[in-house]
């Protein structure tokens, strides 16, 4: 192992919240973004005012605040979560149909979304188990896969069972194809790219531990640094 | 011509049993409620329903297919936490499910109030909700060809009318109400208040009133169903 690699290391992974503030130290200033239902969901709390960041909600409005509360929860100032929000100055609304072609139009910079399974080409799947008796449900769920420029996922790395959710190929319905461009764990950040899956970081694990227990190839971070 | 009603039992008169039905709102924001409860009075059957979801709790919609009256519904998001009485209902073979993603339901919505046969979209692209569908390479991506969702009524919500049937909504209310107003044969809007023609401005109408077909005042909303 190189010098570099070993100074990737945090000591310990990352828990849910030190994660969503990585993503959003990682969400560029000025960027449009989505944050989906769930742990994306608390990416918002890391952000800067100086990062300038614009949040949509797909129910129809950029320009989204923090959570309602006490004498501002409005039933009519709500999020795609029904989760009642408030408005910032310069904030706007429109209409369903307009606001998914702002995301199917490309005009959204970054879209954060929960995953069961994302494969090594970036396909994604998390709308359904594929469960025979589950009731499938989708929302915006595939519009937001492939609409926005970036999507990050936010996931935990390994299931209860210790299996990797970084796999070959996805076992799960899909959700998109090829549309994930990171994956961010409790124990490494993940970049796909056309040559593969590249581990940028680590967090309480080596990259040799990592590879060992994933059948995915992965690209070492001190081969991207090299 | 524009009927200014005086009554939601009224305003939905007209539907008749094996009507589509678009119902705007989005969980609380733009739910229709007063209008839901009158339809469910009214009694039509076998209706074909579209909705971003499939009803919440006991009241509203979800009262509507308890009661056996929606034969079919078309919408994205139908198992939520308190969609028992659509869980039921669809476990029990008793309501077919169109499941479209959120951003085609809206799209298929506009595209028949605007005329169009219809579109390619990526979105879907790859999918389950894609097979069977035509699919077309266009500049090296995947897209999915979906058709219009065209309605004989629509009960929509709005914050404000004139008597021209020009629409303003409020906040995230919005949502659906505009797209459904377009697409619906018979477009039915109950809002909190009508005021004189030329009252509101031309600049910030949503919804020009040549989309409109009935208006109903309901100025004590009810609290709508918990989303």
């Amino acid at each position: 192992m190189s010098e570099k690699a070993e100074n990737t290391i945090v000591s310990e992974k990352l828990d849910r919240n030190s994660l969503a503030e990585l993503v959003a130290r990682d969400i560029a200033p000025g960027s449009f973004v989505n944050l989906g239902i769930g742990q994306p969901t608390l990416v918002s709390n890391y952000l800067k005012p100086e990062q300038h960041v614009t949040l949509h909600t797909e129910n129809g409005m950029l320009g989204m605040g923090p959570e309602a509360q006490g004498s501002e929860i409005d039933g009519d100032l709500i999020n795609a979560g029904k989760i009642p929000v408030t408005e910032l100055p310069g904030a706007s609304y429109f209409h369903h149909a307009d606001s998914f072609a702002i995301m199917r139009g490309g005009h959204l910079d970054v879209c954060v979304l929960g995953a069961f399974q994302v494969s090594a080409t970036g396909d994604l799947a998390n709308w359904h188990t594929g469960a025979p008796d589950a009731i499938p449900a989708v929302g915006g769920a595939m519009d937001l896969a492939t609409g926005a420029k970036d999507v990050y996922v936010m996931m935990s790395l390994f299931t209860r069972e210790g299996l990797s959710k970084l796999v070959a190929e996805c076992s799960y319905p899909l959700t998109g194809v090829g549309c994930v461009t990171r994956v961010y764990t409790n124990e490494a950040v993940f970049l796909i790219k056309e040559d593969g899956v590249h581990v940028r970081e680590t967090f309480g694990i080596s990259f040799e531990e990592l590879a060992a227990k994933m059948d995915v190839p992965l690209t070492a971070p001190s081969a991207d640094a090299a | 011509m524009l009927n200014i009603l005086q009554d939601v039992d009224e305003a939905v008169a007209p539907i008749y049993d094996g009507a589509t039905v678009m119902i705007g709102g989005f969980g609380k924001a733009g739910q229709p409620v007063e209008l839901i409860e009158a339809l469910l009075r009214q009694g039509a059957k076998d209706l074909t329903v579209v909705n971003n979801n499939a009803g919440n709790g006991e009241e509203g919609l979800a009262a509507l297919i308890g009661a056996g009256r929606v034969s079919k519904i078309i919408c994205s998001f139908p198992r939520q936490s308190d969609s028992h009485v659509f869980d039921a209902k669809f476990r029990a073979g008793e309501i077919e499910l169109e499941l479209v993603p959120q951003g085609n339901l809206a799209e298929r919505i506009r595209a028949a109030g605007a005329g169009i046969g219809g579109f390619f979209t990526p979105t879907a692209y790859g999918t389950p909700l894609a097979e069977g569908k035509e699919t077309r390479m266009i500049d090296g991506r995947g897209y999915v060809f979906e058709t219009p969702i065209h309605a004989d009524f629509a009960l929509v919500k709005a914050l404000k009318a004139d008597r021209t049937g020009n629409l303003i909504y409020r906040k995230t209310a919005r949502n659906f109400g505009p797209i459904m107003a377009a697409a619906a044969k018979n477009a039915i809007v109950q809002v909190r208040e009508i005021v004189e023609t030329g009252e509101l401005d031309p600049e910030i109408i949503v919804t020009p009133g040549i989309y409109v077909n009935s208006l109903v005042q309901v100025s004590r909303e009810k609290a709508p169903a918990a989303a």
